[in-house]
């Protein structure tokens, strides 16, 4: 008899319904920078999030990442409402359920590549096997630092160390990876590689990921487009250049 | 257990090396201080302690004073009387019952040694020299659990047999005394010669000048005690139950108990002093200590807000994140106690090396118990951990979209 086929999630990986965020509430100067957002993204989708400076994107970016508090509004989390949540419970989601890679890397200065891509099974278990170790390694095989394992960070290009970064936040293969401006700091052509190894580890592991990007070339690479202005949604559907699928590999 | 955790606060203590090593020299220079000088004065105060009882009981017992009872009638209504008592001139008497006694003190618990003896004012005399001396009548056994007589001795053997004593080395040296040679003793009107057998040291050179040990029965014949006992010395098995036990014996029998620290008021008086001084140095050390393991975790809080920012961002809960602090607070204070009681091994060895008295000897002997050494470093690790508890819970409460941003 064979095994009962483990049951798929089904639904959209994350809910957003009416996000609304201000900041000095209840003061004078109480400002709302995001206002009534709605949209969901589904497992696998590859979604760009643009818009000027100011807009309001690092904000959803850190929003949808649980760390920071919606004001008002409903997020679900493979159908778990989210908001309300306390701290212990929003730090569990995010060790289980996010991937960060963020602009200026971030990586831990004091750790090599290979301890950086560890560090979130060390923190998970308090210990890092045999197996999590050699998993790490092909996952820094996979975006071409099999030379580059044992270095600190500071001794890595800032292309190779968000390499790094995206390795970390891939390791434990987690539903969805948030990405935010992950090539801004990168020259033309780094910025490049990293994108296109972002799309390949999406391809590889029909990881969720959601890029927050200035960059209308690379924008235009992605699934779909979440264009923001001044906290509203003003855009939700394809890039531009939807009809030419090479270019977005 | 705590692997995460631990990782990182190593980690961390190791990116700031110089700050690192800065604070682990100053937790090490505190421990020291505070160890060496708490051995110094253990050291110096149980020096203190053997000299002085190293010639005393730790509890003597006498009889009561003789006082005088008036019995007279109360004055009449309106009338004031006012009387004068002479008090008594207090002259040797025995314990009564001390044979009985003894035994009934050495089977306490508290009692180490019980031993009588007859003292006595008298002269002692050779030639046309003539001492005042304190006579001390003793079984020699007995004595010698008291204060170590048979250690003391300087010259000779001691040995009380009939018509034998043992004399002070500084009052051998006034009577131009040696081993072998007699001496008169005159107390009262009654009159004794005595070989001396043996010259002892007792310490206190005031002492040596004035001792003169005699048998039991000599004392007893030369006082005009037959059979009797001036008081009974007693060695206890803690010498700071004295007063309890003194206390003790007095409430029970109708006898004058005196604790060796009521014999040395103006001693015990300095030593408590003494003491809470260090207490304080210590405790100002150890102040001193935790600001600045503190200080240096506050700032190497602020230094770390991004890592710390993306430790969140990864998963890192808020009590890893304090756990990271917390533990960085107790290595700085393991290590810096470790390194600090190395340093006090290193001190006490310098003094006990270069600080010599005139006879080439250390002053006083000072060692650091390891017990002493273990609550030390026990109390500084502590002491890190207390000063990182600040710190780590701002560490823990950072928010970590603003860490991050930084």
């Amino acid at each position: 008899m064979s095994a009962p086929a483990a049951a798929t999630p089904t639904g959209p990986l994350i809910e957003l319904e009416d996000i609304r965020k201000s900041y000095n509430l209840g003061l004078p100067n109480e400002a709302e920078v995001l206002h009534g957002l709605s949209f969901s993204v589904g497992r696998g989708e590859f979604a760009a999030l643009i818009g000027p400076s100011g807009s309001g994107k690092s904000t959803l970016l850190n929003i949808v990442g649980l760390l920071e508090r919606m004001t008002a509004g409903s997020y679900r989390i493979e159908g778990e409402e989210v908001n309300g949540l306390d701290d212990g419970a929003l730090t569990l989601r995010r060790r289980t359920t996010l991937g960060f890679v963020f602009q200026f890397h971030h990586l831990l200065p004091a750790f090599s590549a290979l301890e950086n891509v560890t560090l979130p099974a060390l923190m998970r278990e308090g210990r890092v096997t045999p197996a999590q170790r050699e998993r790490a390694r092909a996952v820094l095989a996979a975006v071409g630092l099999v030379d580059a394992m044992g270095k600190r960070p500071g001794e890595l290009s800032g292309g190779m160390q968000q390499r790094v970064a995206i390795a970390r936040a891939l390791v434990l293969e987690p539903p969805l990876v948030l990405a935010d401006e992950p090539t801004g700091n990168l020259d033309t052509v780094s910025s490049d590689e990293v994108f296109t190894l972002m799309r390949r580890m999406h391809a590889e592991l029909n990881t969720s990921f959601l890029v927050v990007t200035h960059d209308p070339r690379l924008a235009a690479r992605c699934d779909r487009v979440l264009e923001l202005v001044d906290g509203r949604l003003v855009h939700d559907g394809a890039p531009a250049g939807a009809a030419d699928p090479v270019a977005r590999g | 257990m705590l692997g995460f955790e631990s990782r990182v606060a190593t980690r961390f203590l190791r990116e700031g090396r110089m700050q690192t090593l800065l604070i682990i020299v100053g937790v090490a220079a505190g421990v020291a201080v505070v160890a060496y000088i708490s051995a110094l004065i253990t050291g110096l105060q149980r020096n203190t302690i053997e000299k002085t009882l190293g010639a005393q009981a730790h509890v003597t017992l006498s009889p009561l004073d003789d006082v005088v009872l008036t019995a007279r009638a109360p004055a009449g209504a309106g009338t004031s009387e006012l009387v004068q008592t002479q008090p008594r001139a207090q002259r040797p008497r025995s314990i009564g019952n001390w044979e009985l006694l003894v035994p009934l003190l050495e089977a306490m618990p508290e009692v180490a040694a019980v031993s009588p003896m007859v003292s006595a004012a008298g002269l002692a005399v050779r030639g046309e020299a003539s001492k005042a001396i304190a006579l001390m009548g003793v079984d020699l056994d007995r004595y010698d659990r008291i204060v170590s007589l048979r250690s003391k001795v300087v010259d000779g053997t001691a040995r009380l047999g009939p018509g034998e004593g043992i004399i002070g080395r500084e009052l051998a040296e006034d009577l131009g005394v040696r081993v072998g040679d007699r001496v008169g003793i005159v107390t009262g009107g009654v009159s004794d010669s005595l070989r001396v057998t043996a010259l002892v040291d007792l310490g206190v050179r005031e002492l040596n000048r004035r001792t003169v040990i005699v048998p039991l029965r000599t004392a007893q014949s030369l006082v005009g005690l037959p059979g009797g006992a001036t008081g009974l010395d007693l060695t206890l098995v803690d010498i700071w139950s004295a007063q309890t036990v003194a206390d003790d014996l007095a409430a029970r029998w109708p006898y004058k108990a005196e604790s060796w620290q009521q014999a040395n008021a103006q001693l015990v008086a300095a030593l408590n002093a003494q003491s809470v001084s260090t207490a304080v140095i210590r405790g100002v050390v150890l102040i001193v200590v935790v600001l600045g393991i503190a200080s240096v975790l506050v700032v190497s809080v602020v230094q770390k807000q991004r890592e710390i920012g993306i430790l969140r961002a990864m998963g890192a809960t808020q009590g890893q994140v304090l756990r990271i602090f917390l533990l960085q607070g107790a290595i700085v204070g393991a290590l810096g106690s470790a390194l600090g009681v190395l340093l006090a091994v290193v001190l006490i060895w310098a003094f006990t090396s270069f600080v010599l008295g005139s006879d080439g000897l250390p002053l006083f002997n000072i060692t650091l118990e390891p017990a002493l050494a273990l609550r030390v470093a026990a109390i500084a690790t502590v002491c890190g951990v207390l000063a990182a508890v600040a710190p780590a819970r701002r560490a823990a409460k950072l928010d970590p979209a603003q860490a991050i941003r930084i």
